[in-house]
C-alpha cells in the first residue's frame, strides 16, 4: 500500500520561475489497485512519480509504502520495492549489455534476500528462469539472450523493461509513466496487454500515467486526474464503470474549475 | 621489414606492449565502461612506480607489485570520493589528483626526482634464471598481464562487474537495480587504478629506474593503444575485447620501434604519439565517410549514365 501525505514540491524557490508541482497531494492506494492518471502537460504527474520513486525529495509531506516512510530513502534503495516505466523504451535497459545481463541486474533486487552475491556469475537456474520469463513475453527474446539488447526495437525494449521492473522480482508499487507512448499503436497494444496480465498476475499496486482517456477509461479500476498540482478527480468503481470519454472530459472542467476542451489538454480519444 | 625490426627489437617492443598494456585496460575499464574520463592516469602510474620501486629497493620485489595496487587503490578512491561525495566533475577530479599526486610521488620518493633499482633484485631478475637471458622479461610480463586479464574477464562477468558495466551504459537502469551508481564508480576506479599503478610498479622494475615525469602522457598513450585495439577487434565479448586492447598495446610499441629505426628522434616522440592517437581516433570515422562518398559517387555517376542514355 502506497500513501502519500500532503506531499509539496516546488521548483526554483524564489525565483520568477517559480512553479508549485505538487500543491499538497495526498494519496493512498492499495494492493491490487491500478489507477491510471490524466491531465494536461505541467499537471504533476511526472512529479507524482518523481516524489514516490525518490528521483528527488519532496519539500513537504510524507510517502509511506506498506506503512515504512520512505520519505528520505534514497532511490537506489527504494528501487527494491518500486518499479518503474518511462515514456523513452532506452530509459529502463543498457544497450550494451545482452538482455541476459539486462535481467540478471534487474534480479539483484532479489539478492537483498539472499540470492547470489556480489562476485557470483550468472548461475544455470537463473538462465533457465529468464528464459521462461522471457518466453511468456511471445516476442521469441529467449532465443536471443546473448544479444546485446540495444538490437531490439522500442517495443521489445519496454516489453523487457516491464519484465525486469515488474516480474522478475515483483515490486511492492509500479510506476508506468506514459510508457507505450513512443510505441506504435499495434506495439502499444500488445505492452498494454501485457501490463494488464502482469498487474492482475501479481497482485500489484499500480499507477499509470496516460494521455490516452480510452485506455484511461479502460484499463485498471480507478481513475485520477491531475490539475495544477493537485489530483482533482478521483473516480472508482460503478461511477467508473459507466462513464464515457465525453463524460470525464465534464468532470474535469467541473473538478478543475475551469473550461477545457478535449484539444486543448491534448488528451486523444 | 626484416630489417627494420631486428628480434631484440620485436621482443622489447612485445616487453613494453604487455606491460602497457595494464593502463590501456585501466582505461578500457574507465572511459570505455564506466564512460568517464581518468586523467588521473599519468600520477597514478608514477604512484605505482615510486611506491614499487620504494618496496623493491627494501627487498620485496614481489611484494612491491602489491604493494603498488594498494597505493593505486587509494588514489582511486580519492578520486572516486570527490566525484560521487563532493559532486566534483570526473575530469576536474582527474587533475585534481594528478596534481596533488605529484607531491605525494615526490614524498614516496624521499624527494629525489629519480630513484635506481640497480643494486636490487626484481621480479625480472628473479626469473632470468628459470626462463632465459632472451625471453625472461617478455615471458614474466606476459604472465602478469595474462593473470591480470583473467580476473578482469572474470570480474566483469560477476554482478559487480555487470553492475559496473551498467553504470557506464544507463545510470538509471543501475539505480532502478537497487545499486548506488555512486558505489560501482568507486569499485571501478579503484580497479582501474590498481592496474595503473601495477603497470607503473612492472615499468619501474623493467628498467630498474623510477622517475617522477615517468607518467607524462601516459594517459594519451593508453587511449592510443586502447582505440587501435577497439577499432581492430571492434565489439564482441568481454574477454574478445580485453584481447583487443592487449593487441592495441603490442601494436602501438611497434610503431614506436619503426619510428625510432627510422631515426626519428627520441625528443619528437610524444608528438608521434599524438599524431598516432588523432590517427587511430579518426579512423573509423574516416572509414564510414569514405565509404559513404564512394557509394555516392556511384550513384551520382550512375544517375548521370542513365540521364544520358534517354
Amino acid at each position: 500500500m502506497l500513501k502519500l501525505t500532503k506531499v509539496k514540491k516546488t521548483f526554483n524557490i524564489g525565483t520568477v520561475n517559480e512553479k508549485v508541482a505538487l500543491d499538497g497531494v495526498s494519496l493512498t492506494v492499495e494492493n491490487g489497485e491500478f489507477a491510471t492518471i490524466i491531465g494536461s502537460n505541467g499537471a504533476g504527474k511526472s512529479t507524482l512519480f518523481n516524489c514516490i520513486a525518490g528521483s528527488f525529495y519532496v519539500d513537504e509531506g510524507s510517502v509511506e509504502l506498506d506503512g515504512t516512510d520512505i520519505t528520505y530513502v534514497p532511490d537506489y534503495k527504494r528501487a527494491t520495492e518500486i518499479g518503474r516505466l518511462f515514456q523513452d523504451p532506452m530509459r529502463g535497459t543498457a544497450p550494451h549489455m545482452t538482455i541476459e545481463e539486462n535481467l540478471a541486474l534487474a534480479y539483484l533486487r532479489a539478492s537483498k534476500s539472499g540470492r547470489g552475491s556480489a562476485f557470483s556469475r550468472i548461475s544455470k537456474e537463473q538462465r533457465s528462469y529468464f528464459r521462461e520469463r522471457l518466453s511468456l513475453l511471445g516476442m521469441g527474446l529467449e532465443d536471443r539472450m546473448k544479444q546485446p539488447v540495444g538490437l531490439l526495437s522500442g517495443g521489445q525494449r519496454q516489453a523487457l523493461t516491464l519484465l525486469m521492473a515488474a516480474t522478475l522480482v515483483p515490486p511492492k508499487i509500479l510506476l508506468l509513466d506514459e510508457h507505450t507512448a513512443a510505441l506504435d499503436p499495434a506495439t502499444a497494444e500488445k505492452v498494454l496487454e501485457l501490463t494488464k496480465n502482469i498487474v492482475e498476475e501479481n497482485n500489484l499496486a499500480c499507477l499509470m500515467i496516460t494521455h490516452n482517456m480510452h485506455s484511461a477509461l479502460q484499463m485498471g479500476n480507478r481513475t485520477l486526474m491531475m490539475d495544477g498540482g493537485r489530483i482533482v478527480l478521483d473516480i472508482s468503481g460503478e461511477e467508473r464503470r459507466d462513464l464515457t470519454v465525453d463524460g470525464l472530459l465534464q468532470k474535469f472542467s467541473a473538478g478543475a474549475g475551469k473550461e477545457l476542451d478535449n484539444d486543448r489538454i491534448l488528451f486523444s480519444k | 621489414m626484416g630489417s627494420l625490426l631486428s628480434l631484440p627489437v620485436v621482443i622489447s617492443a612485445l616487453e613494453l606492449g604487455f606491460i602497457y598494456a595494464l593502463v590501456a585496460l585501466a582505461l578500457f575499464l574507465s572511459y570505455s565502461i564506466l564512460n568517464i574520463a581518468d586523467l588521473s592516469t599519468d600520477g597514478c602510474f608514477t604512484l605505482g612506480c615510486a611506491v614499487g620501486a620504494q618496496v623493491a629497493i627494501m627487498g620485496h620485489p614481489v611484494l612491491a607489485l602489491f604493494a603498488a595496487m594498494l597505493a593505486g587503490i587509494c588514489s582511486g578512491y580519492i578520486m572516486a570520493s570527490l566525484q560521487t561525495k563532493l559532486g566534483v566533475e570526473s575530469i576536474l577530479a582527474g587533475i585534481i589528483v594528478n596534481t596533488g599526486l605529484y607531491t605525494v610521488n615526490l614524498a614516496v620518493m624521499g624527494f629525489s626526482s629519480n630513484l635506481s633499482l640497480f643494486k636490487c633484485d626484481t621480479i625480472f631478475s628473479l626469473l632470468k634464471n628459470v626462463f632465459g637471458a632472451t625471453w625472461y622479461k617478455l615471458i614474466t610480463a606476459i604472465i602478469v598481464v595474462v593473470i591480470v586479464c583473467l580476473i578482469l574477464a572474470w570480474f566483469l562477468g560477476t554482478r559487480l562487474g555487470l553492475s559496473i558495466r551498467a553504470t557506464g551504459d544507463n545510470a538509471d537502469m543501475v539505480k532502478a537495480s537497487s545499486i548506488n551508481p555512486g558505489f560501482t564508480i568507486t569499485v571501478g576506479l579503484c580497479v582501474s587504478s590498481a592496474m595503473t599503478a601495477l603497470s607503473g610498479c612492472l615499468i619501474g622494475q623493467y628498467q630498474k629506474s623510477c622517475d617522477i615525469n615517468l607518467g607524462t602522457g601516459m594517459v594519451t598513450i593508453a587511449l592510443a593503444s586502447l582505440i587501435i585495439g577497439e577499432t581492430l577487434i571492434g565489439k564482441g565479448t568481454m574477454f574478445k575485447r580485453i584481447v583487443g586492447v592487449i593487441l592495441g598495446s603490442c601494436l602501438y610499441r611497434f610503431a614506436i620501434a619503426i619510428a625510432l629505426r627510422l631515426h626519428i628522434p627520441a625528443e619528437c616522440l610524444k608528438l608521434v604519439s599524438a599524431v598516432i592517437v588523432a590517427v587511430a581516433i579518426a579512423s573509423p570515422y574516416l572509414k564510414k565517410q569514405i565509404a559513404f562518398q564512394r557509394r555516392k559517387m556511384a550513384a551520382v555517376s550512375a544517375r548521370k549514365g542513365g540521364g544520358s542514355g534517354c
